[in-house]
This record gives structure tokens, sequence and C-alpha cells, in this order.
């Protein structure tokens, strides 16, 4: 690796910057009209230019961006997460072009990205995944066949929803058939497509997921995540290891990930989404991302690894620097996302200026941010604009620590999701570890019942 | 009379609700005050703009795709509540 070209912005193109420099690679940042100013650009070894601020002309735009590498002569590329992260024919032009991607490999990246493939995949491996049709159903009585297998309550999903719409819970099979007609008569109104699809529903589930790494001679797994704290599948709070989980459920949940990843050769830095049903102790897959996310520092904190330089070096062709038996997590460690959002006005986008932005400091907080004291938030990007990430000896003090990192953390001159994510933290179920992916959006109904009141 | 349709937030203007879709309302459309007029991206999340009153669209100030700023007038419309 000579030369390595960040195909994004924000933190996480920083996050990139900072573990190639490590490394001794020279680093190419990418960056559109909007983030001529952007601290990616600045940290960066040099800089490119690649188009207008709307992403599908900049950090969307496949042609620009291998431009850019050709240009600058970098032999290797990394995608982020978002954007182009899981595009798996960008992957394949990378390799025809012959810049090394780093992630897994495209076939890797298509098989996981294709839903029902992937489920299939999954359930091959003996992995279980969620009782629910895989096609579409056609007609009511196909439902009520399907419904005797899956069991009730179970949801009726569009096929072309997403993001929590398009989906009917139903509690019995008198129901089902009228609820069969509506949703599909709504899913054709909303989405043009009346498939509809049968799952069971599984009321206070969890999010837990795995970590894993492959190198092409072993797969590790680095344990799991708890990313209940979520709204509208957008998730808030992400921490490890998840609070209260029977170490048997620990130790399928990571087996289950180690087993699809080998089952698909899988290399680089992945993640294994579960639902957990916490009543039954029962796990069922959901999907895989293909790409580091947005929380890793958590996992990165409690194993004491540096999961972007294992990235970068898998990318070269070199194993991993650990080893299963390694991997011993200590203490615990807690991601506090800040988005620019209004959580007092439906969470709207707030873009602006940011005029104050003063920063926790000390024992075991760690900060990524793109911005500081005069940043524009752009409307163009998404709203993340700072992660806190706090780690201790056990989950108490780590929970601790967050509130008081919390109350040093200002920022105006946008609205953000801080104060919200500070009641969060002061929440018996979170101080418990006793929430499910419904706690956040039952908690800010009852807070504006109460504030009606 | 003419009210000024503005936008809430910066964003882009779009005028239909997907690429392949007809616009929201052309010029002469009659709305009432919960139509949907045109949609505004911020941050990847799109937010609807209604009309906010009932009448006839008289014009449309932004173009499709077109970066628009926060109170900036996206349309107009004639009431049909000739100022009572």
């Amino acid at each position: 690796m000579k030369k390595l070209l960040v195909a994004n912005r924000g933190e996480i193109a920083l996050r990139v910057i900072r573990a190639a420099e490590e490394l001794g690679i020279p680093t190419v940042a990418v960056y559109s009209d909007a983030d001529e100013q952007a601290r990616h650009v600045s940290v960066a070894t040099e800089a490119v230019h690649i188009g207008p601020a709307p992403a599908a002309q900049s950090y969307l735009n496949t042609d620009a961006i291998l431009l850019a590498a050709k240009r600058s002569n970098a032999d290797s590329l990394h995608p982020g997460y978002g954007f182009l992260s899981e595009n798996a024919d960008f992957a394949r032009r990378c390799e025809a072009e012959g810049i090394c991607f780093v992630g897994p490999s495209p076939s890797a990246i298509s098989l996981m990205g294709d839903k029902a493939a992937a489920r299939d995949t999954a359930a091959a491996a003996g992995i279980p995944v969620v009782p629910g049709t895989l096609n579409g159903i056609e007609s009511p009585s196909d439902a009520e066949e399907a419904a005797n297998q899956i069991g009730f309550p179970l949801l009726i999903k569009a096929a072309a929803g997403g993001g929590g719409r398009g989906i009917r819970i139903v509690n019995t099979m008198g129901e089902l058939a009228g609820q069969v007609v509506a949703a599909q008569t709504e899913a054709r109104a909303s989405f043009g497509d009346d498939t509809v699809y049968l799952e069971r529903f599984i009321a206070g589930a969890r999010h837990v997921e795995v970590q894993v790494f492959g190198d092409g001679h072993q797969t590790v797994h680095l344990f799991e995540r708890e990313c209940s704290l979520q709204r509208r599948r957008q998730k808030l709070i992400e921490e490890a290891l998840a609070p209260n989980l029977p170490p048997d459920v620990r130790s399928g949940l990571t087996a289950a990930s180690v087993a699809l990843s080998d089952a698909v050769d899988y290399e680089g830095a992945g993640t294994v989404e579960f639902l957990f049903d916490p009543a039954t102790n029962e796990f069922f897959f959901i999907e895989m991302n293909t790409r580091i996310q947005v929380e890793h520092p958590v996992t990165e904190f409690i194993c004491g690894l540096d999961l972007v330089r294992e990235q970068l070096r898998q990318a070269q062709g070199l194993p991993l620097s650990f080893s299963q038996s390694d991997v011993q997590p200590r203490g615990a460690s807690i991601e506090m996302r800040i988005n620019a959002e209004d959580p007092a006005n439906n969470f709207m986008p707030s873009p602006g200026t940011i005029t104050d932005f003063e920063l926790p400091l000390g024992p075991g907080v760690r900060i990524s941010t793109p911005v500081k004291a005069g940043s524009q938030v752009s409307p163009f990007y998404d709203s993340l604009i700072a992660k806190i990430i706090v780690w201790d000896v056990d989950r108490m003090a780590a929970l601790s620590r967050a509130r008081r990192a919390m109350r040093e953390l200002h920022i105006k001159g946008v609205k953000t999701t801080a104060g919200l994510i500070s009641a969060l933290l002061s929440t018996d179920e979170v101080k418990t570890g006793r929430y499910d992916t419904g706690f956040v959006e039952r908690w800010l109904g009852a807070q504006e019942k109460g504030s009606d009141q | 009379m003419a009210y000024e349709i503005k936008s809430p937030i910066p964003g882009i203007f779009y005028r239909k609700p997907s690429p392949d879709s007809d616009p929201y309302v052309e010029v002469g459309s009659k709305v009432e005050t919960s139509t949907v007029i045109c949609l505004i991206e911020v941050m990847k999340t799109f937010h609807e703009v209604k009309a906010g009153v009932p009448g006839i669209i008289a014009s449309i100030e932004a173009d499709d795709e077109e970066m628009v700023d926060a109170g900036q007038v996206i349309a107009t419309l004639e009431t049909d509540d000739n100022g009572n």
C-alpha cells in the first residue's frame, strides 16, 4: 500500500486518515464543494476535489472518485461507512482498475447485501433466522397457511418499505385476512408495489450485533455490541459488552457470527446483526454489514485493538495481528452519537453554523468529530457531528463517566441530540441495562404526554 | 390574495415524490391546506412541505433539485377567500 484514497467525509474519513498516517501510509482526501474547509481535507497528505455538494455528484460519483485515485496515484481505497462502502459494483470496478478496495470481496458484499440471499445463507449455516415468509404472499389464504407456521403476534411488512414504514402488527388469525388486504392496498399506494410478507413479531426484542474480522486464514469475533437504544432504527447510544446477556447466549451469538463469516469466506471487518429475545433467550440473524461501522470504537475500547488499522493490514495481505484467544474484553464502553437534530421538533435536522463547541476531556474519553467552533453543518450530508466514546472498568463506572462527559459538552449554534442523550443515560432502564429496541420511542412518547399536562 | 409558501428548512427542493413520479403540483393546481407541494431533502431525510392554505398554485419559484434556504419562497398561490 503506497497511497490510500479515503472515499468518504466527516468523522469516518478522519478516522481512516489517522489510522493510515500511523502506519506511515500517505493519504488522499476527496471533497465536494461543501467540504472545502473540512477537517479531513486539511489532515490528509493531499486532497482532490470531486464535485458539487450533493452526494450523488461527489461522494457517490464513482467516476470522479476513481479518476481522483488515478490522478493522485493512489493504489488503494478505503470507503468508510455509508456512501460506496457496500456497493459491490464499485468494489469490482476498483479491482478492475488495479486499486485495492479495503473491505471484503465484491462477492461477499453482494451476497450479504441481498436480504433474501443473506437469510438463506445464514439458515444454511445453521443460524436461526426470524420465522417468516421468505417471499411475498399472494392471497389472504396463503397468509393464513403461513401464519400457522409463524405464530402470533406477527408483522405484515411491505417488501418495498423500510426504516419502520409499511409495517402492521397482527395479533390473531381472525384479523389476518383483512389486514393483509389493507397492507397490500397501502403498500401499492405508498410504494407502488403491493408485495407484502409475514414475519414473527418479537415483542421486547433487543438489537445485538457481533463484530467479526477475517484475514483469509482465521476468522475471529470481537464480542458484541448492544444497539437497542434507537429511534426509527437510528442508533443513539451503543455499548459493549451487551448488558445482562447470558453467557451461553453470548457464546451462541459469537459462534454463529464466525460460522456465517466462514460460510462466505469473509475477509476484513464485518458485523453480524441479531434480534435477541430476552424473554426466551432466542436469537435470530437479521443481516450482515460488510463495512466498518459507526459504533466500532466501543469494540476497540473493550478489546484494546484498532479495527481500522487491522483493515489496512488485511488489505495489504498481512495476517491479523491477534488471534481469538488474545481477545479478552475488559471493562465497558459506551458511545453517544451527537446529531444536529432538534428532538423538540420531531428530530428535524438542524444545519447551520456551530458557534460554540466545547468537548469533554479527561480519562477514558475518546472523541471523533469533524467540526469545531465556526464550522458549518451542511444540509447535504448526515447529521452526525460528534461521537463521544467512554471506557471504564465496569458498566456502572462507564455510565457515570458518560454522564460526566455529557455535562462537559457544550454546543451552540445548531440544535443537537445531546440533551436527549444525557436524559437517556439517567433513566432506570439504561442504568440497569434493561431496555429493548422500543424503549426510546416509548420513553419519548411518555415525555411528550407528561409535558402536555 | 397571493400567498407565499416558504421552505421551513434549508435543503434540496424536489417537485416530485420520486424521480419517476409526476410533480406534486403544477401552476394552476387546486390545493387544500394539507396538500403536499414539494419535498425538501436535508441531511438525508425528506420533509414534505404542505400548502398551508387552500387555493390555486400561481407560480413555482424554485427549480427541481435546486438548493433552497430556510424562509425562501418556493411557490405562490392565489387563495380563494378573496380576502374575507
